[in-house]
């Protein structure tokens, strides 16, 4: 989880932050980190270019992207090869 | 009716922020490129918003946070802004990799930050100003528009205060793009020198100056904005008549003009249109320089019209302006500026 | 009486028909002109359908006799601006006549060609193809094929450029610093926005369907749409026809967020709120709302509480034309100034196509059918962009 944690950190130029300053269930949206609609959009994207995992429905997002925990979960069970 | 200037913010190719004193010495830049002298943004912006800002929404909205708090003041009424260019970077980020990618799998972040009207909205979002928000794109008529949009605004509303601005920020691409129509000088060693010799070209530069606008006074004010015009493709003979016309609408002759400051661009042919009208309707007066400070860009004029109010609120002209005219009483202030022979300018400044 | 700024001449080109009798012949048949993408190649082909004017660079250019190296951008603002000061059948010459238009695109369609080849060589590249690139470019190409001298200038604030710049001739009039301006906008379909539009995941696979409860996004759409905005003198001196006057409008920001509108749509209703204040007139008296209507889940939710926050119950016929020509972005402004205005000379409303069912949030039935023969004497038209940039304008009639 720390790669993805390095990954979110990057793409969404988080500079401030370091990938132990993310906690794996903490909240990413609206409390806790504070990203918003665009961030789950580049999130989508950073699945699916580095996991080649597809969100076809961005209203899946706020479930998805809740924790780092759980994108990871979601990665594990829909990637393919 | 006038505007009285509250405050001031303006980031540029020379030191025109923070509290040193002005242009001592001036900057000189090498080569054609003139980039901006840049404040610490984080000291203007929350980092956490900071992370999806490109250098040219940073630039506006620091200077737009100097204005404010030079005027004393909270949240603007409004929010005007002229940027000729446009936000480039991520225009130029998105595109390449929309190219790159074969369209698939973008990210939206630069999609959405390369709109001209980034500049005015991230700055109305920080504040969390609701009022009226306007974004011009004309070229070098952009902040022209911008303050004439506001010289409306303020005679209906004359307690408001506006935020008005000029930004244009230079990306590798865009100077890359522009050197290939050979517009600027094939080599430079000092851009302070650049009206020292005639030649082809003029000097690329950038900036973001905003200033805080009121329709009335307050007692520390000492500069008025009164009066703004624009001419579109027009001959020396219309440029001529037009500035007759409009010293005659602000009842100024031309004699009491104190100072024009002339935006020549340092390219001898387009210099030479300028030089004639000046030479024919102000032939006794002094004529101030600014882009061999600046560089040109589509808002130059946002910086001429800073350089301006500085020299009206301190009653001195800088030496690089125009060298020995220190200790002269400066009343009005004529800014004529002309853009590739495009666009041409007034704008007049009052002392009050 | 005496400082009303008149609408003297219409044009308008877009999905639906290339002048303004073909654009009312489609409203009337319920003839959209959202379709499969052909201007350009894209893998996006065959998957989103998009709005596009039925006519090549190359036919624009004829028509109008004007330089084919034109954008496109340039080339639909020119038939558009063209119809509307040959509609006002006024000498612009006679005046201070000036043109401000909106546009987002500018001449993306020609620089993202340009971009392919620079790219790989920053050497290569044709130079012509990036020359009207700027969004004031495409202006100064009207201000020259209209022989415009006066005042001319660009409005970008996203979506709501082209009623921004109708507002700001209207003022520019009012003050007495212009005596008619060609006021509008104008924006091409170019694959930069469309992929762009896509990123943000807000596109409809299928033709929209605005305020709808089963919407799924927004069609891209291209066009022109301008008016003649002349002072009463103007009018009265050389005896020009006037569709109606600019009764009222307001520009606000959101100031929510960069491309989400706020739930309650804070913006939206105090642009419609100014516009109304502006006017003296009451919610009740307006007949007619033309909506900014994308499709979009978060837009017609937000816009649609706006309206139910300002007219209560009580909500005037109501509609997006956004269902038969696309979203338009700069132009669409411009463009539905244009229906909005038709709707008060024809006395007709515009159906909102594609409506089955109300947003579950709301109760909001828009106009379903084509309908003639009503009395449409005040009619707003809506215009949110992207950057929380809302306005709202207001015609009335005579």
């Amino acid at each position: 989880m720390t790669d993805l944690k390095k990954q979110i950190i990057e793409v969404l130029n988080l500079k401030h932050l370091k990938p132990e300053d993310i906690g794996d269930d903490q909240p990413l949206f609206v409390e806790g980190l504070g990203l918003d609609s665009i961030d789950a959009l580049e999130l989508i994207v950073l699945l699916q270019q580095q996991y080649n995992v597809k969100i076809i429905n961005p209203q899946e997002g706020p479930r998805i992207f809740r924790s780092v925990k759980s994108i990871a979960e979601y990665v594990q069970a829909h990637q393919t090869v | 009716m006038a505007l009285y200037i509250h405050g001031m913010g303006n980031i540029s190719p020379q030191k025109t922020w923070g509290e040193s004193a002005l242009f001592s010495p001036p900057r000189d830049h090498q080569g054609s490129r003139l980039s901006c002298i840049e404040p610490d943004y984080d000291l203007y912006i929350d980092p956490r918003q900071l992370r999806r800002m490109s250098r040219v929404i940073k630039m506006g909205v620091a200077a737009g946070a100097m204005a404010l708090k030079e005027a004393g003041l909270n949240v603007p009424s409004g929010i005007i802004t002229g940027t000729g260019y446009g936000c480039l970077k991520d225009t130029g980020i998105f595109l390449g990799k929309m190219i790159d990618n074969k369209e698939k799998a973008l990210n939206p972040t630069p999609f959405i930050q390369s709109t001209h009207n980034t500049i005015g909205s991230q700055i109305a979002l920080l504040l969390q100003c609701q009022g009226y928000n306007q974004t011009y794109t004309q070229g070098a008529i952009s902040f022209e528009s911008s303050l004439l949009d506001a010289l409306l605004e303020l005679n209906d509303n004359p307690h408001q205060s506006i935020l008005v601005g000029g930004v244009d920020e230079i990306t590798t691409t865009l100077h890359t793009i522009l050197h290939r129509f050979n517009i600027f000088r094939k080599s430079s060693a000092s851009s302070i020198a650049l009206f020292n010799t005639s030649a082809a070209g003029t000097l690329h530069g950038e900036g973001a100056t905003y200033f805080v606008l009121s329709g009335e006074k307050r007692k520390n004010d000492r500069v008025v904005l009164d009066s703004v015009k624009t001419f579109f493709k027009p001959n020396p003979k219309q440029v001529t008549e037009g500035i007759r016309q409009f010293l005659e609408s602000v009842s100024l002759k031309n004699s009491e003009i104190d100072l024009v400051l002339l935006g020549k661009c340092g390219d001898q042919k387009l210099d030479n249109v300028s030089e004639k009208v000046l030479t024919t309707l102000f032939p006794e007066n002094s004529i101030g320089l600014f882009k061999h400070l600046s560089g040109e860009y589509p808002t130059a004029s946002a910086f001429a019209v800073w350089l301006g109010a500085r020299i009206i609120q301190t009653q001195q002209i800088p030496d690089v302006v125009l060298p020995g005219n220190a200790g002269r009483s400066i009343a009005n202030v004529l800014i004529y500026n002309s853009y590739f022979g495009r666009h041409h300018s007034l704008i007049l400044l009052r002392a009050c | 009486m005496k400082d009303r700024v008149h609408v003297a001449g219409l044009g308008v080109i877009s999905a639906i028909g290339n002048s303004v009798p073909e654009t009312l012949r489609s409203f009337h048949t319920n003839t959209s002109g959202i379709a499969p993408l052909t201007l350009f190649d894209s893998i996006h082909r065959g998957i989103l359908p998009v709005g596009e004017v039925k006519l090549t660079n190359e036919v624009l250019s004829q028509n109008s006799s004007s330089a084919p190296s034109l954008t496109r951008t340039a080339l639909l603002g020119i038939t558009a601006s063209r119809e509307a000061v040959s509609d006002a059948g006024i000498d612009l010459k006679k005046w201070r006549t000036g043109l401000i238009s909106g546009t987002t695109v500018g001449g993306m369609d020609k620089t993202e060609n340009f971009f392919v080849d620079f790219q790989k060589n920053p050497k290569k590249g044709r130079l012509r193809e990036v020359v009207n690139h700027e969004c004031g470019s495409s202006t100064e190409r009207l201000a020259e094929d209209l022989d415009v001298t006066g005042f001319i200038s660009t409005i970008n604030t996203a979506c709501s450029s082209s009623v921004n710049a109708i507002i700001f001739g209207a003022r520019l009039i009012k003050k007495g610093v212009l005596d008619v301006v060609i006021a509008g906008g104008t924006d091409a379909l170019s694959k930069f926005t469309l992929n762009g539009f896509n990123s943000l995941m807000i596109l409809d696979p299928n033709p929209c369907r605005p305020f709808d409860a089963n919407r799924n996004g927004l069609n891209l759409g291209e066009g022109a749409g301008f008016v003649v905005l002349v002072s009463e003198h103007v009018k009265n001196t050389d005896d020009l026809y006037s569709y109606c006057f600019v009764n009222g409008f307001g520009n606000t920001n959101d100031a929510f967020h960069q491309t989400a509108s706020s739930p309650e749509g804070r913006g939206s209703f105090a642009a419609m709120q100014m516009a109304l204040t502006m006017s003296g007139l009451t919610p009740a008296e307006i007949d007619y709302i033309n909506l900014h209507g994308t499709g979009t889940l978060n837009n017609d939710l937000s816009e649609g509480t706006a309206v139910s926050r300002l007219f209560g119950n009580r909500y005037p016929r109501l509609s997006s034309t956004k269902a038969f020509t696309g979203h338009t972005l700069g132009a669409s402004g411009g463009m539905e100034a244009v229906f909005s205005i038709l709707a008060i000379d024809r006395q007709c409303v515009f159906p909102n196509l594609r409506f089955e069912n109300s947003i579950p949030e709301l109760d909001i039935q828009p106009q379903r059918t084509f309908e003639m023969g009503l009395d449409i004497n005040h009619v707003m038209s809506n215009s949110f962009g992207f950057g929380g940039n809302c306005s709202s304008i207001l015609f009335s009639k005579n």
